[in-house]
């Protein structure tokens, strides 16, 4: 099975999921007797495609245009539906960044192929590729098969594969190939404009040993004093899951998930989370976790190493209390 | 400005989830308009509330999808289309996204809005999908829409903290990010006045798209937990009371 990864950079840095995913095609590739090629796409770039030239991969393939500077949707997909086009993969893999969100569902459109996003794994079997990803919510998991020819399209969510099991090249270095792709400044729709942070947030909830998160078990702005109590009990950090921000019963900054923070404190405890991906990828490095969650199917306790299944409402109040019994 | 918002019907998120092969049993829970679709709905109310035009709510399944686009004409859209199909489910992110475009395409839009992504299938794929298909210009995770003459300017939100601004030229499609704005109730009189506008019936058959399937779900299960997780039982004060102790003399983190 022939392989392209197709790796992410900004502004002179990786993003390190682009690893992960090509610790997912070394290992496809492994139990397919399949060939990787990883891709580099921008412009300026060639010091990136060294780098993943000394990994195990058969070959290195650098794709430099003026037009591919910064990202844009209709620039990424012109260039690379020339690349698939001349390559002929079976398999595309992603990393499944918002910048492969923002284009790669419309690549594979554009040859006339579908694309499985976000997968979490995969199973090789009987010569046939399954890949999970999941639904409702992380409630459920699902086997997801590609039909019909290949290529076919394939994202990986960040932390499904880990990046320090990526393997080095067996014998130095493969080789980097320079593709040329035809694209023009009048096929580019959109135009890219400033990189920005929002205003310097007080807290760096990533400092912070100790988190207590919130998630929509809340139910109301009037009872977050109960989560602040129990988190000044412990001498912790309040945090949130994104909908609390979004109705902003919490500052934005207080938000942990692949749109927030990104924390692995000692100690977190979720309280009326449900686990939903885009929470979890947020804090799943923490130490320990504890959840509270009436409902015992909730997601959360996939990855929780203490769980309480009761009303976070009931809890909040008997944990506050036995936490200052235990300072005492 | 004639603004299309692709609105989706899901289950209630307290719904009790049963699985049914690939995918779940549908009698006997309720549903609700896809949360990051009620953001784009509000998003689209607001740029008509700025610019005039018309919002209409497009929505593809079941009969009980009406609901969901009363809803959406109580808040406010002028008008609705119900693309009638049984068999949803089924269809793939790129199958479902041909037949949303079909029956686009017989509008004349200068904006197409969706959520983005669905609290059930979540492949979070359909408006780039449909920029793809309508060949227009498109832009994800927005965070803010500015209309400046025949162009735009957007707020796409990026990981970690970090933004960009984009300037898109109109027509185009745009994904919304959730919690662009905050959503409003549809009030007694707005859901008086749904009463009299128009939700137009099309069959996902007539309007002739080839739907086959690029990708297809399997089954779908619990998934298998990748940790053993403790669970601390007792009244809630003795459960507290356990987890302390564990805290403390087991994990050593207080």
């Amino acid at each position: 099975m022939k392989i392209l990864v197709i790796t992410e950079q900004r502004q002179g840095k990786w993003n390190n999921t682009s690893f992960e995913t090509l610790a997912a095609a070394q290992q496809i590739a492994k139990e397919t007797s399949g060939a990787i090629t990883a891709v580099v796409i921008g412009k300026g770039v060639a010091s990136f495609a060294d780098e993943l030239a000394a990994k195990n991969v058969a070959e290195v393939m650098l794709v430099e245009n003026d037009l591919l500077e910064s990202y844009t949707p209709d620039g990424y997909c012109i260039a690379l539906k020339q690349i698939i086009e001349s390559a002929k993969p079976d398999l595309v893999l992603f990393p499944h960044t918002y910048q492969v969100r923002d284009f790669a569902p419309k690549l594979a459109a554009m040859l006339g192929k579908g694309m499985i996003g976000d997968c979490i794994g995969y199973r090789a079997e009987g010569g046939k590729l399954v890949f999970v990803r999941q639904m409702f919510q992380g409630k459920t998991a699902a086997d997801v098969t590609f039909q019909g020819a290949t290529p076919w399209f394939a994202s990986f969510q960040a932390g499904a594969f880990r990046a320090d099991l990526v393997t080095p090249h067996p014998s130095g270095k493969a080789p980097v190939n320079a593709a040329a792709v035809q694209l023009s400044a009048e096929q580019i729709r959109t135009r890219p404009l400033d990189l920005f942070k929002e205003a310097k947030s007080a807290v760096d909830l990533t400092q912070a040993p100790l988190i207590v998160a919130i998630g929509r078990g809340i139910k109301a702005p009037e009872n977050i004093p109960q989560a602040e109590a129990l988190a000044k009990a412990l001498g912790g950090e309040i945090a949130a899951s994104r909908p609390i921000c979004d109705e902003g019963w919490l500052p934005m900054e207080r938000q942990i998930g692949s749109s927030g923070q990104t924390v692995a404190p000692k100690l977190y405890l979720a309280l009326g989370i449900s686990g939903a991906i885009q929470h979890v990828v947020g804090m799943k490095g923490a130490r320990t976790i504890v959840a509270v969650n009436k409902d015992q199917n909730a997601p959360i306790f996939e990855i929780a190493d203490y769980g309480i299944v009761a009303d976070i409402f009931e809890v909040m109040p008997a944990l506050t209390e036995a936490l200052e019994k235990a300072k005492s | 400005m004639n603004i299309i918002v692709c609105v989706k019907q899901v289950p209630a998120k307290d719904a009790p989830l049963a699985i049914a092969g690939n995918w779940i049993k549908e009698s006997d829970i309720g549903f609700e308009m896809n949360e990051p679709d009620s953001y784009a709905l509000e998003e689209a109310l607001r740029l008509k509330e700025k610019h005039g035009g018309e919002v209409i709510a497009v929505s593809m399944v079941p009969e009980r999808v009406k609901q969901t686009i009363k809803e959406a004409l109580a808040k406010g859209a002028d008008r609705g289309i119900h693309i009638a199909d049984d068999n949803f489910a089924q269809l793939d992110p790129l199958g479902a996204a041909k037949c949303l475009s079909a029956a686009i395409q017989k509008e004349k839009f200068d904006l197409v809005l969706t959520g983005l992504q669905s609290d059930d299938q979540g492949f979070g794929q359909t408006g780039v999908l449909l920029a793809a298909l309508l060949d227009k210009p498109h832009a994800t995770i927005i965070m803010a829409i500015e209309v400046e003459g025949p162009k735009m300017k957007l707020k796409r939100e990026l990981e970690a903290g970090w933004f960009q601004h984009i300037e898109c030229p109109l027509p185009a499609v745009l994904s919304i990010q959730s919690g662009i704005n905050k959503v409003r109730y549809a009030t007694l009189k707005g859901i008086m006045a749904a009463k009299k506008k128009e939700i137009a019936t099309i069959t996902r058959e007539s309007l002739g798209v080839s739907i086959e399937p690029t990708q297809q779900v399997e089954k779908i299960y619990v998934p298998t937990k990748s940790k053993k997780t403790e669970f601390l039982t007792g009244t809630p004060k003795e459960a507290a009371g356990k987890l302390v102790e564990k805290l403390k003399f087991e994990a050593r983190v207080i």
